[in-house]
């Protein structure tokens, strides 16, 4: 079977630092994977580079969504790589503050939508309808993330857990073939942590989709992921099953330090 | 509540003022008589004022913070006065017949004159809901938009002079010449936000205002455009007072309109792009909308508005010439949106007719008027930075569930 995202000898070169050295990664159908490393490895640049906004300096991003033929997205819009169907969250939170829960979810489903100044001035049936749609398919959506009850509230005033919850409803809106979550744990308490743990299973088993997982929390990463890739200074250090990366020395000597010999 | 050490510095600040203001408010010298006047009087003033301003100053600001306080505590939103009084429909239907029969006989009750400072408030309405769309949904702040005012009443000032173009039939021409401009200065501030759209705007708003003043063969310079004829109704020509109400009812059908637009637009899938444009470019963009064709609708949609009434003012007062369009005009449209509310149309609405009709009934005071005008915003900007009626996100209801 061909991957979903297949990364080949990804390059990101800021100035003279280079923040990711000729990178490999695949992501296979319905398959949850884990990109780990320490702080600054360049995860969130090989994030940046995948959904367009930065320009990657040399390599090839190619996906195959389901159902649709394989293509280059190098060099595209971020918009166009969401209407493809890549979706991300934020390692910072980025919501849109001052919009409703229900609206960011709304905001999702903006690239599958159709109407524009026209139809939002003359209302006809069809508006009308997709209007209807988008409210309802989005209230359904923060159902099934457990936000329901906070609809109408603003989204800058949701406690912490929520938001980042509601950052993969948004993602989710668009109707994506694959999530990438940027550190979905971060600053989340244990409680939170177990709810998130298992949105991400439901999001695999019952959505059907495939996530590529940013996470400093190794209980997740562990029991979450089907394959694990780990970077450091921006190069592949190691890949495999979360049994053989808990044992692999390189990867134990990237995050504890030369001095400590494992 | 109020504490000694509030009463001080306030004390201080007085003591400050009148120190400061002492050459000039207190000492005055006769350079003929050789005399010097002390007026103490002045200084009496000063001080007691000052102490006084300071003292408001100091307690609104903590009644301010405690109320935020309170509100962070508790996680209540405050939602105001105002905006409980908008969604009670006992109390707003009301209001709207009130205002509605208001505004239809108000040239009968009216002299001419009041109806015609009726009709340049609409105006401003008009043009504050066409800016709130670029400044206050799709948060690109543009200094520039008395250019779209320009070119919209430009058009119909040359229009009519070389091809005898009527009223009606320029008014929808005055509308595209708008769209056409809003992306033609959209284009190049593409990449620019903040600060750096600004100032492009507010040098585009320039340059046009520049080339009326200075291409005299196309716009005959600074000393403009006269005789332009007022709109006409079916080739009726009408006397000056008609032409008046005329205007006036026609200006309350084309700001209705305006409403009307701008509320759709506000509610539909454009206007959530917009809001999220101005809350987040990056996550925007990440969640699918071009941003591209996002921005330049704002700016379009936003000058359509003010071609319009560009359009409108050149038939209303016969005679245009460049100082009708200078940044200041911007300026004031802008104060209109900041103090009236960003994103919100009422707002903007009470803005308009609150900055627009109060300096013309304050006519005692318009030496102060800059001064005042300058006093509000600040004023505003500290203790109210989301405007006289904020913008309430819309609530929805969902059947057998909760909320
Ligand atoms: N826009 C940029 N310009 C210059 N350097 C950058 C830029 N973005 C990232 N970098 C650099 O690239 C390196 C990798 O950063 P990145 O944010 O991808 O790390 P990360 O693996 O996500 O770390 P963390 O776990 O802390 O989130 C860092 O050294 C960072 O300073
Ligand atoms: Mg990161």
């Amino acid at each position: 079977m061909e991957p979903i995202l297949d990364v080949k000898k990804l390059t990101m070169d800021f100035g003279g630092l280079r923040a990711m050295d000729h990178l490999d990664l695949d992501v296979m159908e319905k398959e949850i994977v884990a990109l780990i490393g320490p702080n600054g490895a360049g995860k969130t640049t090989f994030f940046n580079c995948i959904t367009g906004i930065y320009t990657p300096t040399k390599g090839d991003i190619l996906i195959s969504p389901p159902g649709k033929t394989r293509e280059r997205i190098n060099g595209l819009k971020p918009n166009h790589i969401t209407e493809k169907g890549m979706a991300r969250t934020f390692q910072n939170i980025r919501l849109f503050p001052n919009m409703s829960v229900l609206e960011n979810v709304m905001i999702g489903r903006h690239c599958r939508l159709n109407s524009g100044v026209i139809g939002a001035v003359v209302k006809g049936k069809s508006t009308i309808r997709e209007e209807k749609a988008v409210v309802e398919d989005s209230y359904k959506i923060l159902e099934k993330i457990g936000l329901a009850e906070y609809v109408n509230e603003t989204a800058k005033n949701l406690p912490y857990g929520a938001q980042r919850r509601l950052e993969i409803a948004r993602a989710m809106a668009t109707e994506p073939f694959l999530i990438l979550l940027d550190e979905p744990a971060a600053g989340m308490n244990p409680q939170e942590t177990r709810e998130l743990e298992e949105l991400i299973k439901k999001i695999r088993d019952v959505e059907g989709l495939s996530v590529l997982l940013i996470e400093h929390d190794m209980k997740i990463v562990m029991s979450l992921s089907d394959r694990i890739f780990v970077m450091d200074y921006g190069k592949k250090i190691a890949q495999g099953t979360p049994d053989e990366i808990k044992n692999n020395p390189v990867v134990i000597k990237a995050y504890l330090g030369e001095e400590v010999d494992a | 509540m109020i504490k000694f050490s509030e009463i001080k510095k306030s004390f201080l600040v007085s003591l400050w003022f009148m120190f400061l203001t002492f050459p000039i408010m207190v000492i005055r010298v006769n350079p003929i008589e050789k005399t010097v006047q002390w007026r103490w009087r002045n200084m009496m003033i000063i001080g007691i004022g000052s102490f006084l301003l300071s003292f408001v100053w100091r307690f609104m600001l903590e009644r301010k913070e405690s109320g935020q306080k309170k509100a962070d505590v508790f996680g209540i939103h405050k939602i105001s006065f105002i905006q409980r009084i908008l969604q009670e429909p006992k109390i707003y239907i009301p209001l709207l017949i009130v205002t509605g029969v208001f505004a239809i006989v108000f040239p009968f009750i009216f002299s001419a004159y009041q109806t015609n400072i009726m009709i340049t408030a609409l105006m401003y309405v008009m043009l504050g809901l066409g800016l709130n769309i670029v400044v206050g949904l799709a948060g690109l702040l543009d200094l520039g938009y008395v250019a779209f005012y320009a070119v919209g009443a430009y058009s119909y000032a040359l229009l009519n002079y070389h091809f005898g173009l009527g009223f009606w039939t320029v008014l929808p021409i005055g509308a595209v010449l708008g769209v056409i401009f809003g992306i033609l200065l959209g284009f190049p501030v593409l990449r620019l936000r903040g600060d750096y759209l600004a100032i492009v705007t507010l040098g585009f708003g320039e340059i046009i205002r520049l080339i009326l003043e200075n291409w005299n063969e196309f716009s005959f310079g600074p000393s403009g455009i006269a005789n332009i004829p007022r709109p006409g109704f079916f080739g009726i020509e009408f006397s000056l007072q008609s032409a008046t109400n005329y205007i006036y009812y026609m200006m309350i059908g084309l700001t209705l309109f305006t409403i009307f637009v701008v509320n759709r637009l506000q509610n539909s899938r454009i206007g959530r792009a917009w809001m999220a444009l101005r809350e987040d470019e990056v996550a925007c963009q990440a969640m699918g909308i071009d941003k591209t064709k996002t921005k330049l609708t704002a700016f379009a949609l936003g000058a359509t508005w003010a071609g319009m009434v560009g359009v409108i003012f050149a038939a209303k007062t016969t005679f245009i010439n460049p100082a009708s369009f200078t940044f200041l005009e911007s300026a004031m449209i802008l104060s209109i949106v900041v103090i009236g509310g960003m994103g919100s149309i009422i707002g903007v609405v009470i803005g308009a007719l609150i900055l627009i009709l109060l300096p013309e009934y304050l006519r005692a005071f318009s030496d102060y008027r800059m001064m005042l005008f300058g006093a509000i915003l600040v004023i505003m900007m500290v203790f109210r930075p989301q405007g006289i009626i904020s913008n309430v996100r819309r609530t929805y209801k969902f059947q057998g569930k909760q909320q």
